[in-house]
């Protein structure tokens, strides 16, 4: 009598949907990546070096270092206040705290390019009054930093608040039962308990923060050597037919996403092993 | 001395704690006993100052903390799920209210070292400073949340259900032993709970409360004996209600107080008969009435059967007006 669960397929079945989903991962995500690395590399290693070597190619990438410098810390602590706001007090308005975190998430990034465009532009509501004293935000180094600033700050919070949610607020309670004052509390309390969670979020953010287009695309006004982030960059040289440019830069973006993925990963064995230990 | 003058407090829509007054004397220790949602938990909160009264005052001795934040009240605070640190040492975890002290009042970083070895000695802990939480049992963290409280010399020790996650074996030893710690150093302690042997085996004094009302505050022989309403005399141990004899009020009476006798008693009809430790455990409905009724009586003695009828008197029971509650 053959003894089957009621859960198991036949074995064709099974083998017939694993190769599926490898067709399907193998088409849409390391075919692409293949084709990244062997464009870049197609006239040899020289020509990738030199490519990344061009001044233009260089300021792209040190903007990018730049932007994700300045965004990542500031969402950091964005993210961490506002999970730390919503988690242990109960205040009017904090539902709608959560929703509005989640408004980067849902409005198309052109949009939120153009937010700002409307706002600090030069036709914009604030526009003359920046340019009478002399402040350039748009077209300029922190109209993208705005722009990244804003479509990255659900990362952080997004990865704190059910964390957070879940551990509750007993620790707390009886750190300052014990005497410790509120920065006391955060500091040697809530950070080590939600310090993976943090890390993990702050990864998200800063691949994102290296790789968004649409918002930074709107705001930056594509001055190379200036206002080229990488992503930018690597469609004006896609649009200009240098396609061993254009290759080499995205191929540096996708090997961040690689180690991106690497670290996330060895984030969350780490994470599980962690949650695992806790009473 | 603490005391607690009529506190009151609403959570939204929700009253949680109405006209709450309480004395608690130096030394003593206190159970709140009562059902969940009884206002038991806010309560001790409110006296620990982890929450704040909507009116009301808070006095420890002479002293109106009422507006004063747990920080300052100098409580020992055990939670029920313990919150131990997990990142910190069992040793780092019992030395956190000494450490995060204002430089010119912390102690010396070996002085403070000593106090935690001497703490968990105390809670009986000694050589397992070390460990990190997570690698400890039940009973051990709940000793370690002990000893964490009792580092800063608090004036008034809460416990919040203090047993309620352990497993019946580890709850019963940690209770002596707390109890026997308590005689031992004295301290004011007051803890809520839900299990009425817990508060009449651990308390001086019990407060039962439920929706937010003390219904009665004795000591646990007065708590037992002489419940004051019958929410006191349904809630603090086993009670049978048998209509009186004037057929208007109600006759609470403990099973043990149930006595079968040859004549001149209710009619009950034997459903089960099972043994309760000592005694014979006597499962029966009051025929005509159809109420059920529990009857222990002394097992050197032969059981009735399941299926006959017996006469049952009782020897001692507390009568309640009917007023509708």
């Amino acid at each position: 009598m053959s003894r089957q669960h009621s859960t198991s397929e036949g074995r064709a079945a099974r083998l017939g949907l694993i190769a599926l989903a490898l067709l399907f991962l193998g088409f849409f995500l390391v075919l692409p990546l293949l084709a990244v690395f062997s464009e870049a590399l197609k006239q040899g290693l020289g020509a990738f070096i030199d490519a990344v070597k061009n001044p233009d190619a260089l300021a792209a990438i040190r903007l990018t270092l730049l932007i994700a410098a300045i965004s990542v810390p500031l969402n950091m602590v964005f993210g961490v206040a506002a999970s730390w706001a919503i988690t242990k007090f109960r205040f009017p308005g904090r539902n709608l705290l959560v929703t509005l975190i989640d408004l980067p998430f849902s409005v198309s990034p052109v949009v939120s390019g153009l937010i700002f465009v409307l706002l600090f532009g030069a036709n914009g509501y604030l526009g003359p009054w920046l340019a009478a004293h002399g402040v350039k935000i748009i077209f300029a180094v922190p109209g993208i930093v705005l722009a990244t600033v804003f479509i990255t700050f659900p990362f952080v919070a997004r990865e704190l608040i059910p964390l957070m949610m879940e551990q509750g607020k007993d620790d707390e309670e009886a750190a300052i039962s014990l005497g410790a004052n509120g920065w006391q509390t955060f500091w040697h309390v809530t950070l080590p308990n939600i310090r993976w969670g943090l890390l993990y979020g702050v990864l998200l953010c800063n691949a994102r923060a290296m790789g968004e287009f649409g918002a930074v695309s709107v705001v930056s006004g594509h001055i190379r050597g200036e206002t080229n982030t990488m992503p930018l960059h690597v469609e004006i040289l896609y649009n200009e037919y240098d396609f061993v440019g254009a290759f080499a830069v995205a191929s540096l973006l996708a090997a961040l996403a690689l180690v991106t993925l690497v670290v996330k990963s060895l984030l969350e064995w780490r994470f599980d092993l962690h949650s695992g230990a806790k009473h | 001395m603490i005391r607690v003058q009529n506190i009151t407090k609403r959570f939204g829509e929700f009253p949680a704690l109405h006209g709450i007054d309480l004395e608690v004397k130096p030394g003593e220790f206190i159970a709140l006993l009562g059902p969940s949602g009884s206002g038991k938990t806010t309560l001790l909160r409110i006296i620990a100052g982890l929450e704040f009264q909507d009116s009301g005052e808070v006095f420890f001795h002479d002293e109106d903390v009422s507006s004063v934040g747990v920080g300052e009240r100098q409580v020992g605070f055990v939670f029920q799920h313990y919150a131990l640190f997990r990142h910190m040492t069992v040793a780092e975890n019992v030395a956190f209210g000494l450490t995060v002290r204002k430089a010119k009042n912390r102690p010396a970083k070996s002085v403070i070292k000593a106090r935690a070895e001497e703490l968990l000695r105390l809670v009986q802990l000694d050589g397992l400073g070390s460990r990190y939480p997570g690698q400890l049992s039940g009973g051990q963290r709940q000793r370690v949340a002990l000893a964490r409280a009792l580092a800063i010399e608090p004036r008034l020790l809460l416990l919040d259900e203090p047993f309620g996650a352990l497993d019946a074996k580890v709850r019963k030893d940690l209770r002596r032993w707390l109890k026997d710690l308590h005689r031992q150093m004295g301290l004011t302690s007051i803890f809520v709970t839900h299990d009425q042997e817990e508060a009449l085996e651990l308390a001086d004094r019990v407060v039962v409360m439920d929706h937010g009302v003390i219904e009665q505050i004795g000591t646990p022989e007065q708590v037992y004996m002489e419940p004051a309403t019958p929410f006191v005399a349904r809630f603090v141990g086993e009670t049978n209600q048998l209509p009186a004899s004037d057929g208007k009020d109600m006759l609470h009476v403990r099973p043990h107080d149930l006595e079968i006798v040859a004549a001149d008693g209710d009619a009950v009809l034997v459903d089960n008969v099972f043994r309760k430790g000592g005694c014979w455990r006597v499962e029966g409905t009051l025929t005509g009435g159809g109420k059920v009724v529990e009857i222990d009586l002394d097992a050197s003695r032969p059981a009735p059967s399941p299926g006959e009828t017996v006469l049952i008197r009782p020897r001692r029971s507390k009568i309640f007006a009917q007023t509708g509650a």
